[in-house]
C-alpha cells in the first residue's frame, strides 16, 4: 500500500519536509516531557512548570522581536525564571500567591509589549499565534539541531541523577540524611523542566505547554506505580499523542472546501483530555486505592 | 582527648556524644552533650519540643556542624559518604499518585546516593524483600507509599533504613502521627530489630512512657542539656531537677511516669501528657 494513497494520511504528508520536523520535534517533546513530567508531578512542581509558560509568553515573543526565534526565546526566560524560583525557594514561592501572581502577571504583561511589537513595528504576522499557542508545522527545520541538543541534555540530565532526584522528590530528609546534596539536585531539575517547558512551548504554544507536560505524565501515573515504568508509559503516551495530532491536522486541511487546516495544538491538548479522561475511566480495578489504605492515622 | 581508636564498632560503642555544643543565632541548642550507645541497645531520646532532639540527631547525621564538642561512629568521626547510620525522619508526606512504591523507597535505601539507574540484580530484589517481610510490609509492598496509613509508611521508612544493614537507627518522633495501637506495634517492631540483628536504635519522643518497657537507656534533653543513663537512674526526682534547673518532681502513677514541674501553682506537666491523670503538684 502506497501511503500517500491511504484514508489515514493526506497525500503529501511523507514527503513533506515540515511533516518531517514536525515529527522529530513530536518525538523529542514526547520524551522529555515523559521523563521531566513524572519528575514534575512527584516533587508537587506543576506550579513551576506554569511559572514558566507564562515567562515563556515573554520569552518566546522577545525571541521573536531580537530576531534569535522562538525557541531560545523559551529557553532563556525559562532558565532566568528557574533561577529566580531557586532563588525565592520554589515551595516558598507556590506558597506566596501574591507577590508570584504579581511578578508573573508583570511578565505576561512584558509578554503582551513583545507581542504588540512584534506585529506592529516587525509586522512579524502570526507571531501572536505561535507564541501563545503555537504550531509545531511552524518550527523551522534549522531549529532542529537545538531541539535536539536540548532534548538530550534533559533527559540525560535526569537519567544521570536519577537514583538522588527520586530520592530527595520522595523526601528531602531521606536523601539529605544520606548526604546527597538536595538543593543542587532541586536547582539542576528547574533548569532540566524550563527546558522541557521551552520544547512543549514551540510545540504547542506557551500557554499550553502545560499540557504536554503534565498531561501524558499525569495518565501514566493513573496506569502504573513505579517510576520507571510511568516514565516510559508517559512517553510512548506522549509520542502517540503528538504523532496523531500531526496526522490529523494535516489532514483537517482537506476537511473544509476553504482549505484552512485546523491548528496542531487544539488536536494536542483535545487528545490529552480525552487519554487522562479515558485513562480514569479504564483504570484496572487493581490501581484503585486500596480503601484501608487512604485512612492515614 | 581520647584518641580515636581503630577498634571493632562492638566495643567502643556505636555512637559517642563528646561535649557537644551547638549554638545558633545566639541560642545554646545544645549544651555539653555527652552519651555513649552500644550496639544493640534500644536508647530513647527524650525532651519537649524545643530541647535540642531534632538539632542533636542533625548532628549525628552530619548536617550540623557543632559549636563544640564531637560525634563519633563506630569509634571514628563521622564522613559524608558513611551509611552505618539509617534515618526515619519525622516529616514524610507523598502524595498518594506519586508513582513510588514500598518497594521503591526500601531499594532506594540500598544506594540511593549513587548516580544513574540500579542495575537490576536477583540480589537485590531479593534483599529488598527480605526487608520488607522483616518489618510486616510485604503485603503492602507494591503499593504506592503515599496510599498507605502512617503506621504502614513508617514501617517502609524503617525498611529503607535498615535495608544497607547500618549499625545505627535513628528514629524521629515516629511515634508522633501514630494512634495509640500503631505506635505499640512500631516500638515492639523496632524492639525486636534491636535484639535480633544487633542495631542500636535512638528514637525520639517527647513521650517517655511507650518507650519505659523497652528502653535500655534514656537521654534525657532539657535545655539543651543531657542526662544519660538506665531510665530508673535518670527519671528521678534528684536528676531531673538538677537538668532542668529548678524542682521538678518524677510521679509513679498507675505504672506510668509523669514529671511535674514542682513550683509552678498549676502543676504543670512536662512529661507523660495524659489526660485522664490529676496531677497535684
Amino acid at each position: 500500500m502506497i501511503p500517500g494513497d491511504s484514508a489515514v494520511f493526506a497525500p503529501g504528508f511523507f514527503s513533506s519536509s515540515t511533516v518531517h520536523t514536525a515529527l522529530v520535534v513530536g518525538a523529542i517533546v514526547s520524551v522529555v516531557s515523559g521523563v521531566v513530567g513524572v519528575f514534575t508531578v512527584l516533587r508537587g512542581q506543576s506550579f513551576a512548570g506554569h511559572a514558566f509558560s507564562d515567562l515563556g509568553t515573554t520569552g518566546g515573543s522577545g525571541g521573536f522581536l531580537v530576531g534569535i526565534g522562538p525557541l531560545w526565546g523559551f529557553v532563556i526566560a525559562g532558565v532566568a525564571c528557574a533561577g529566580a524560583l531557586e532563588l525565592i525557594g520554589v515551595q516558598r514561592a507556590r506558597g506566596r500567591d501574591l507577590a508570584t501572581g504579581v511578578v508573573l502577571g508583570a511578565a505576561l504583561g512584558l509578554g503582551a509589549l513583545f507581542i504588540y511589537l512584534d506585529t506592529t513595528a516587525a509586522s512579524t504576522t502570526g507571531v501572536t499565534q505561535t507564541v501563545l499557542f503555537g504550531s509545531i508545522f511552524a518550527v523551522s527545520s534549522s531549529a532542529l539541531p537545538l531541539a535536539i541538543g536540548l532534548g538530550a541534555v534533559a533527559t540525560v540530565a535526569v537519567l544521570v541523577t536519577y537514583r538522588p532526584l527520586l530520592l530527595s522528590s520522595a523526601s528531602p530528609e531521606l536523601a539529605a540524611a544520606r548526604g546527597i546534596p538536595v538543593r543542587l539536585v532541586g536547582a539542576l531539575f528547574l533548569v532540566v523542566l524550563s527546558i522541557a517547558a521551552a520544547l512543549a512551548a514551540i510545540t504547542i504554544g506557551s500557554i499550553l505547554a502545560t499540557a504536554l507536560l503534565i498531561g501524558p505524565a499525569a495518565t501514566a501515573l493513573r496506569l502504573t506505580r513505579s517510576p520507571g515504568r510511568a516514565m516510559v508509559a508517559a512517553t510512548l503516551l506522549g509520542l502517540v499523542i503528538t504523532w496523531l495530532s500531526i496526522v490529523l491536522a494535516y489532514d483537517s486541511y482537506d476537511w473544509s472546501a476553504s482549505g484552512a487546516g485546523w491548528p496542531v495544538s487544539f488536536f494536542v491538548v483535545a487528545l490529552v483530555l480525552i487519554v487522562y479522561v479515558l485513562s480514569d475511566v479504564l483504570r484496572p480495578r487493581r490501581f484503585a486505592r486500596r480503601g484501608r489504605g487512604t485512612v492515614h492515622v | 582527648m581520647p584518641e580515636p581508636r581503630k577498634t571493632d564498632a562492638s566495643v567502643v560503642g556505636v555512637l559517642a556524644a563528646e561535649g557537644v555544643s551547638v549554638r545558633l543565632s545566639g541560642r545554646q541548642i545544645l549544651d555539653e552533650v555527652s552519651f555513649e550507645i552500644a550496639p544493640g541497645e534500644f536508647t530513647g531520646l527524650i525532651g519537649s519540643n524545643g530541647a535540642g532532639k531534632t538539632t542533636l540527631f542533625r548532628v549525628i547525621l552530619g548536617l550540623q556542624q557543632p559549636t563544640a564538642g564531637r560525634v563519633l561512629i563506630g569509634g571514628r568521626p563521622r564522613s559524608r559518604s558513611s551509611q552505618s547510620i539509617g534515618y526515619v525522619p519525622q516529616k514524610f508526606q507523598l502524595d498518594p499518585d506519586a508513582p513510588l512504591r514500598a518497594r521503591d523507597l526500601v531499594a532506594l535505601g540500598l544506594d540511593g546516593q549513587r548516580l544513574g539507574f540500579a542495575m537490576p540484580s536477583r540480589a537485590r530484589t531479593q534483599r529488598v524483600g527480605e526487608m520488607l517481610k522483616a518489618v510486616d510490609a510485604a503485603r503492602f509492598a507494591d503499593s504506592r507509599v503515599g496510599t498507605l496509613s502512617g503506621g504502614e509508611q513508617q514501617r517502609v521508612l524503617i525498611a529503607h533504613a535498615l535495608v544497607s544493614r547500618p549499625s545505627l537507627l535513628l528514629l524521629d518522633e515516629p511515634l508522633a502521627n501514630l494512634d495509640l495501637a500503631a505506635g505499640q506495634e512500631i516500638v515492639a517492631l523496632l524492639a525486636r530489630i534491636a535484639r535480633e540483628q544487633q542495631i542500636a536504635v535512638l528514637i525520639s519522643a517527647h513521650e517517655m512512657n511507650p518507650l519505659l518497657p523497652v528502653m535500655d537507656r534514656i537521654v534525657y534533653l532539657a535545655h539543651g542539656r543531657a542526662a544519660s543513663g538506665p531510665a530508673d537512674e535518670v527519671v528521678r526526682t534528684e536528676v531531673l531537677s538538677e537538668l532542668y534547673g529548678h524542682h521538678v518532681d518524677v510521679l509513679h502513677v498507675h505504672g506510668r511516669v509523669l514529671v511535674v514541674a514542682g513550683s509552678s501553682p498549676e502543676g504543670a506537666l512536662i512529661d507523660g501528657d495524659q489526660p485522664h491523670v490529676e496531677v497535684v503538684a
